[in-house]
C-alpha cells in the first residue's frame, strides 16, 4: 500500500503547531525576562544584545522541548510501525491518521519524535555531568592554585595525564560493555560523586563553624540529601527507589566527568593563582581566616564570571562528546533516541535516504550553537563590568 | 632554554610511561581478555578452551612482567609446550622470538596485531603516513582560512564584517565533525553530486573528487576556534600605541595592518594551532570512520573494537606522543616568537 503524503508547507505548519507548549512557555519566560530585565543582573543584561537573545532563545527552546517531549511528539520514539519504513517526510500513518512529519527511519520509527525525545537524554546528562566536572575541578583546583608546591605539581601532573589522552581513546577504554563487569566505573563514580558532598560540607563549615544554630542544620541537610543521591547513583540502593541510573548511563556519565574535569581544574587553578595576589585576599589572611575560607568565600566568588562562561561552553562541549559516544555506538543502547546514535544510524544510509540524518544533526548543532552564543554574550557582558 | 627542553622531555617520557601502564591495565581487564580470546578462536568454544588459548599465548603471565616484556626491559618469553617442552613462537605471523630475548618498544618492536595478523609496525606506520597526508591537507586549508577570517574580523572591532565573521566562527565551533560531515555529504554528494561521499578510493590515489569532503569536514571545526583566537589577538594589537603612532605618521590602514599589526598578532594563534592537534586527533578518528579512509583513526577504532592489545598500545603511544610534542613545540616556539617571554 502506498502511503499518503501531505505537502511541504503543511509539514512546516504542523511542526510549528506540535511545538505549541514550547512556544507558550517561551513567550511567558522571555516576556517576563524582558519586563524585569533591570532586576535580573547578569541574566537580564543578556537581553541587551541580539546574540544574547538568540542564545537564550535556543537554549530555552531545547529545555522546554525536553520538558514537554511527551506532549510534542506524536509517536513513541521506540515504536515501530512496519508500513512506515523509510517513508519520506509528511507520510500519513493510516491507523491513527497522524503524520510522520520528518518521515520514518530504516526501522520504521518516527524521526520527529525521536529528535524530540533525544533532547531529553542530552539535557539531562550534559548539564549534570558538567556540574559534577565543575565540582571536581573546583575542589581540586582551589588548593592546587592557592598552596602551589607539591600539591600543585602532583595534581597538575595527573590533570595533564588525562588531558594527554585523545578523548576518543579514553572513551573506547572506559565505555566498553565489558568494563561494566568490573568495579572500575563504580569506583570512579564513588570518587567523583563524593566531591559535591565534600565541597558543600567544607563550604558551610568554613562559613558557619562558629554559629551552631546554622551549621548543624546545613551540614545535616547536605549529608542527608548528598548521601541519599550518592546511595542511589553509585550503589543503586536508594531506600525510596526514586534516584536511579542505568549502569550504562552511569558509565557514560563517569567517562564524561572524567574527561572534562581536568579542563575545569586547569582553569580554576589559573584563576586562583591570579586572584590570590589581590588585596582582599591579603586582608582576609591578615584577619586570620583559614585557607579554605579564603578559597571558598573570597576567591571563588570572584572567579565566577569566567567559570560561568566556561560552564556554558562546557555543556556544549559535553553535548558534542555525548554525540561522539553515540556516533561510535559506545555506552548508549542501540535503539536509544539520542542525537548521536540517530546520526550514526542515518549516516550509514546517506546514499539512499537523507531525511533521517538531517533532524538530529540540525538539533545538535543548534543546541550547541545556542550555548556558544550564550557564552559569548556572557563573556562580553562580564567584560563590560 | 636547553635545560627547560630536557626537563620537559623527561616529563613527556614519564607521562608516556604512566599512560601506557594505564592503557595496558585497561586492555588487560578480564572481560577484555575474554573478548579477545573469543574473537581469536573458532565459534562456540568452551570456557576451558578460551582459558587455554589465553594461557598458551602468554596472557596469563604476571601483569608487570608482561608490561615489562612489551616495554622491552624483561625478555620476551616464547611459548613452551608443557607436553614436549619445545618452545614455539607466540604468534606465527610476526616473527616472535623462539628464545627469550629483549624485544619491546625500547628495542623498536611494537608487538603483534592480533586483528590484522601482522606486526604492529607494518600496520601502524603506513596508516600514520596516510593520516599525515590528510593532516597536511587539513592544515593547508585550516590555517590560512582561519588566520584570514580572524584578521579581517579583528582589524576593525565592532564593524559589520566583524559581527558576521564572529557569528560564523561561533557556528563553526558548534559543528562537530560528525554533524558537518553528514551535512556536507548530503549537500555535495547526494544533492549536487560534485564530490564523493567516501574516501575509500583515496588509498589508491588522492583526487579532488574523493578527498575534499574529509578535508573540509575536519578543517571546519578548527577554523572557528583559531579564527576567534586570532581575532582576539588582533583586536588587542590594534589598540596598542605603536599602531596609533603608525597611523598618525600617515601610513595607510592597509600598510599598518600588514607591516605593524600582523606580526605581533600572529604569535598567539601559533600556540593555538599547535594545541589544536589533540582535537584534530579525535576529529581524524571520526572523519576516517565516516569517510572510510584507511588511516590512523580507522586503525585505532579497529584496534579498540577488537581489543587488539599491542596495536592499541601502539596507537596510544603515538597519539600521546603527538599531543605532548606539539605542546612542547608550542611552548618553545612561543618563547622564540615573543622576546618578552623567557622560559626558566
Amino acid at each position: 500500500m502506498q502511503a499518503q503524503y501531505i505537502g511541504a508547507s503543511t509539514i512546516i505548519l504542523e511542526v510549528l503547531w506540535r511545538f505549541w507548549p514550547v512556544w507558550v512557555a517561551l513567550a511567558i519566560v522571555m516576556g517576563a525576562s524582558f519586563l524585569y530585565k533591570k532586576k535580573l543582573a547578569l541574566y537580564g543584561q543578556l537581553f541587551d544584545s541580539g546574540v544574547g537573545i538568540a542564545g537564550v532563545f535556543i537554549c530555552l527552546f531545547w529545555l522546554f522541548t525536553a520538558i514537554f517531549a511527551s506532549t510534542i511528539s506524536p509517536f513513541d520514539p521506540l515504536g515501530q510501525i512496519p508500513i512506515m519504513k523509510d517513508t519520506l517526510p509528511g507520510a500519513i500513518e493510516p491507523q491513527s491518521g497522524l503524520v510522520y512529519l520528518f518521515g520514518g527511519d530504516k526501522l520504521a520509527r518516527d524521526v520527529f519524535s525521536r529528535m524530540v525525545y533525544g533532547s531529553q537524554i542530552v539535557l539531562i546528562i550534559a548539564p549534570a555531568a558538567t556540574g559534577f566536572a565543575l565540582m571536581v575541578g573546583i575542589t581540586l583546583g582551589l588548593p592546587a592554585g592557592y598552596y602551589g608546591g607539591k600539591i600543585d605539581s602532583i595534581l597538575s601532573f595527573l590533570a595533564n595525564l588525562v588531558l594527554a589522552f585523545p578523548v576518543i581513546l579514553l572513551f573506547y577504554l572506559l565505555v566498553t560493555p565489558g568494563i561494566m563487569d568490573t568495579p572500575i566505573p563504580y569506583a570512579l563514580a564513588g570518587v567523583f560523586f563524593l566531591f559535591p558532598i565534600i565541597f558543600f560540607c567544607v563550604l558551610f563549615w568554613t562559613r558557619f563553624k562558629n554559629r551552631p544554630d546554622r551549621i548543624y542544620i546545613l551540614l545535616g541537610l547536605t549529608l542527608l540529601i548528598g548521601g541519599w543521591i550518592y546511595l542511589g547513583l553509585v550503589f543503586d540502593r536508594d531506600p525510596l527507589h526514586i534516584v536511579h541510573i542505568d549502569p550504562n548511563q552511569l558509565n557514560i556519565f563517569v567517562a564524561v566527568v572524567f574527561a572534562s574535569s581536568p579542563g575545569v581544574f586547569r582553569i580554576v587553578r589559573g584563576l586562583v593563582m591570579d586572584i590570590k595576589t589581590r588585596d582582599y585576599v591579603a586582608a582576609a589572611q591578615t584577619r586570620g581566616e583559614s585557607p579554605w575560607y579564603i578559597m571558598l568565600w573570597e576567591i571563588l566568588p570572584n572567579a565566577r564570571g569566567p567559570l560561568i562562561v566556561d560552564a556554558c561552553l562546557r555543556i556544549g562541549y559535553t553535548t558534542i562528546l555525548l554525540g561522539t559516544l553515540g556516533y561510535f555506538g559506545l555506552g548508549l543502547a542501540p535503539e536509544s533516541p539520542d542525537w548521536g546514535t540517530a546520526i550514526k544510524d542515518a549516516s550509514r544510509l546517506l546514499r539512499s535516504f537523507i531525511h533521517p540524518a538531517l533532524p538530529p544533526t540540525i538539533a545538535l548543532m543548534s543546541f550547541v550553537l545556542g550555548l556558544n552564543l550564550l557564552a559569548d554574550s556572557l563573556r562580553e557582558q562580564s567584560m563590560k563590568d | 632554554m636547553f635545560s627547560f627542553i630536557i626537563r620537559r622531555i623527561g616529563t613527556i617520557l614519564l607521562t608516556m610511561l604512566c599512560l601506557t601502564l594505564v592503557v595496558f591495565f585497561l586492555v588487560n581487564l578480564e572481560p577484555n581478555l575474554k573478548k579477545l580470546a573469543i574473537s581469536q578462536t573458532e565459534m562456540h568454544t568452551s570456557a576451558d578452551q578460551l582459558e587455554s588459548w589465553l594461557v598458551n599465548h602468554g596472557y596469563r603471565q604476571n601483569f608487570f612482567s608482561r608490561y615489562g616484556q612489551w616495554l622491552g626491559v624483561v625478555p620476551k618469553q616464547p611459548i613452551t609446550d608443557p607436553a614436549t617442552g619445545k618452545t614455539t613462537q607466540r604468534f606465527t605471523f610476526c616473527n616472535d622470538p623462539t628464545v627469550p630475548t629483549f624485544s619491546g618498544v625500547l628495542e623498536g618492536d611494537f608487538g603483534c596485531s592480533t586483528k590484522f595478523k601482522t606486526t604492529v609496525a607494518a600496520k601502524l606506520f603506513p596508516a600514520l603516513g596516510a593520516t599525515g597526508i590528510l593532516m597536511l591537507c587539513v592544515l593547508g586549508v585550516m590555517v590560512p582560512v582561519s588566520l584570514l577570517v580572524g584578521i579581517l574580523a579583528g582589524m576593525r572591532e565592532g564593524s559589520r564584517t566583524d559581527r558576521v565573521l564572529s557569528v560564523a566562527s561561533i557556528a563553526s565551533t558548534a559543528t562537530p565533525e560528525y554533524v558537518s560531515g553528514v551535512i556536507f555529504t548530503v549537500v555535495f554528494a547526494s544533492w549536487l553530486g560534485w564530490l564523493n561521499g567516501s574516501a575509500a578510493s583515496a588509498s589508491q590515489g588522492i583526487t579532488f573528487y574523493n578527498f575534499t569532503l574529509p578535508v573540509i569536514t575536519l578543517a571546519i571545526y578548527g577554523i572557528g576556534y583559531i579564527a576567534r583566537m586570532t581575532r582576539a589577538s588582533m583586536v588587542e594589537v590594534m589598540t596598542q600605541q605603536y599602531i596609533r603612532t603608525a597611523r598618525l605618521k600617515g601610513l595607510s590602514f592597509r600598510g599598518v595592518v600588514v607591516k605593524h599589526a600582523l606580526r605581533n598578532a600572529l604569535i598567539a594563534p601559533f600556540t593555538v594551532i599547535m594545541l589544536q592537534f589533540p582535537w584534530l586527533l579525535t576529529g581524524v578518528v571520526i572523519v576516517e570512520v565516516m569517510f572510510r579512509y584507511q588511516g590512523f583513526g580507522y586503525t585505532l577504532v579497529e584496534a579498540a573494537g577488537n581489543n587488539d592489545i599491542d596495536l592499541l598500545l601502539g596507537c596510544s603511544l603515538v597519539s600521546v606522543f603527538i599531543v605532548l610534542i606539539t605542546q612542547l613545540i608550542s611552548d618553545v616556539g612561543y618563547a622564540f616568537l615573543n622576546p618578552r617571554i623567557r622560559v626558566q
